[in-house]
């Protein structure tokens, strides 16, 4: 028997290719967005925008505190589009115009 | 034309009479001699922000902070009767710094009975006595009495935690703070412990920062291209009024319109946000913390305008809050690391979120912030060299910059003074309290 190894729910599984933006922390969202070429984010937009309603809506039915794997994948792939809505929307760019050698450090950020 | 009623004097400015209005020196932003002044007139005499009581959860729970512009670390503790006190953080037996992990200079927190000393294992009581020496009866004269921790001010406003490393500070917090210990009281900080924490070392005087905060004139021009074609152009065309100013000398606050949440056409804003309901002005529906603005503190929306969307308080030298309509709150710290140099700090603070939705909407909240953080914190950098240049030596500053016209004033009162001036030259005998 073939084992299972999708990461997103069964009704998501079109997002599968996407995956490997499901990233725990906001600077592994960041460094992604910063590795990707506009392409690449282009078509992460492009396949996940149209999801966005649905996805929130199956992540709202668990508790938060206490989702399940692939549902947990789900909503840290949002925040990844979160990062990459920038570069697609407005930027033209991975990075923000003019913000040359800036850059934040992370201290603290609410778990999932 | 003046969308929103000025002063009767004309302008927000004149309405503090001994201001001025004339071009501005920025000298005081580069200058070394100028900024060890700073750091003995205002930063080892007044009282700073160190972080929030949710930091210390129990009976034991710490955190240091480090002050290299003092040459001084810091140690925070809660102690057994729930009070919040601070200590330099010294070994009183060799000097050992006694709370650090890895690396002495880094910042570090944690939860302990006792702080015990790396070195040679002397440890402390939570009220900062000497408990312990190793060894003891090796010592010469021993007064344990006379070893504790040496301790530095402390107190908390709001659930706000303050130190001044004056050993006997000129005013107590609240009367350091007033009158917005007062006025801001009772806003549900409390409830708002969804919290994420950035900071970045920024080559620019620490004022620097503070004057691109307390302005929204830059907002239309330097972030146009953070809005939607159609809105960045119609901003761009209107500029940028606040809806008031006010000096609370040496503090200060601007109150702004919002209505982008939610947006009265959703062409307004990026297709994103429209998904996320979220923005730059936070989530789009408001927590039930907040469900109200009947209940905000008096300070707040000053104007009562239906527009309202933002209040920036500088409660000085170095702390702005940042309370948003929608009902979350922002802080901002700059610590002074050099004249061209300081380290920003930043938290954004929401009511936790009771499911996906809503804590999708905080993370691109904070997106969206770091979005903007950058582009100011870079175009910082820009300036400061400049005006190092000298090339230009004095500046102009408009009615909207009221607010940058008026803290480096405020420094230079303080400094003059070499502490807390008794009166500011600009402001009416009643609030000089005269």
């Amino acid at each position: 028997m073939m084992r299972d190894t999708s990461q997103l729910p069964a009704g998501f599984a079109d997002l599968e290719p996407f995956a490997n933006w499901a990233l725990d922390t906001w600077r592994e969202r960041y460094e992604k967005r910063l590795d990707s070429t506009m392409a690449e984010m282009q078509a992460f937009y492009d396949a996940t925008m149209p999801r966005l309603a649905e996805i929130l809506e199956y992540c709202d039915a668990f508790d938060l505190n206490d989702l399940p794997d692939d549902a947990r994948n789900l909503l840290l792939l949002t925040f990844s589009l979160c990062e990459a809505s920038f570069p697609v929307e407005a930027w033209r760019q991975p990075r923000v115009p003019d913000s040359g050698s800036a850059d934040l450090e992370m201290v603290r950020e609410p778990p999932l | 034309m003046a969308h929103f009623p000025k002063p009767a004097e004309g302008s927000w400015t004149e309405h503090y009479p001994g201001l001025g209005t004339g071009p501005v020196s920025y000298k005081d932003s580069y200058d070394p001699d100028y900024w060890q002044q700073e750091i003995n007139a205002i930063f080892k005499k007044e009282w700073l922000c160190v972080g929030r009581v949710e930091r210390l959860g129990r009976a034991g729970s710490y955190f240091t902070r480090e002050f290299p512009w003092a040459k001084r670390s810091i140690l925070v503790v809660k102690d057994r009767q729930g009070t919040v006190r601070a200590f330099y953080n010294v070994c009183r037996h060799r000097g050992n710094k006694l709370v650090w992990d890895d690396y002495p200079n880094e910042e570090t927190s944690g939860v302990c009975r006792q702080l015990t000393c790396k070195y040679h294992g002397w440890r402390y009581d939570l009220d900062g006595s000497l408990a312990f020496i190793q060894q003891e009866s090796e010592f010469f004269d021993v007064d344990k009495d006379s070893l504790g921790l040496v301790p530095v001010a402390c107190d908390v406003w709001e659930g706000f935690i303050f130190v001044n490393l004056d050993p006997e500070p000129q005013q107590t917090l609240a009367e350091a703070l007033a009158p917005l210990a007062e006025g801001l009281a009772g806003y549900p900080f409390g409830e708002m412990t969804q919290t994420y924490e950035v900071r970045s070392e920024v080559n620019s005087n620490w004022k620097l920062f503070i004057d691109a905060f307390v302005e929204f004139y830059h907002a239309p021009v330097l972030h146009q291209r953070q809005a939607t074609a159609e809105e960045s152009e119609k901003l761009a065309s209107i500029g940028f009024e606040g809806l008031h100013y006010e000096l609370f000398s040496p503090h200060s606050m601007v109150s702004s319109w919002g209505g982008m949440s939610p947006p009265k056409d959703p062409r307004m804003v990026k297709p994103i946000e429209n998904l996320l309901r979220s923005g730059l002005f936070g989530p789009w529906d408001k927590p039930a913390a907040v469900n109200d603005n009947q209940d905000l503190p008096p300070l707040l929306n000053p104007s009562k305008h239906r527009a309202w969307g933002i209040d920036s308080f500088v409660l000085w030298p170095n702390f702005m809050i940042l309370f948003w309509e929608t009902g979350w709150y922002l802080t901002y710290t700059y610590w002074p690391l050099g004249p061209s140099s300081h380290l920003f700090e930043s938290t954004l603070n929401f009511v936790p979120p009771e499911n996906a939705s809503q804590r999708a909407a905080q993370e691109f909240a904070f997106s969206t912030f770091k979005e903007y953080a950058f582009q100011d914190a870079n175009t910082l950098e820009a300036t400061q060299t400049m005006i190092e240049s000298e090339v230009v030596d004095t500046f102009m500053l408009n009615d909207q910059e009221i607010l940058c016209r008026h803290h480096h004033a405020a420094v230079r009162e303080q400094v003059k003074a070499g502490g807390r001036p008794a009166s500011y030259p600009w402001m009416p005998a009643s609030a000089n309290g005269d």
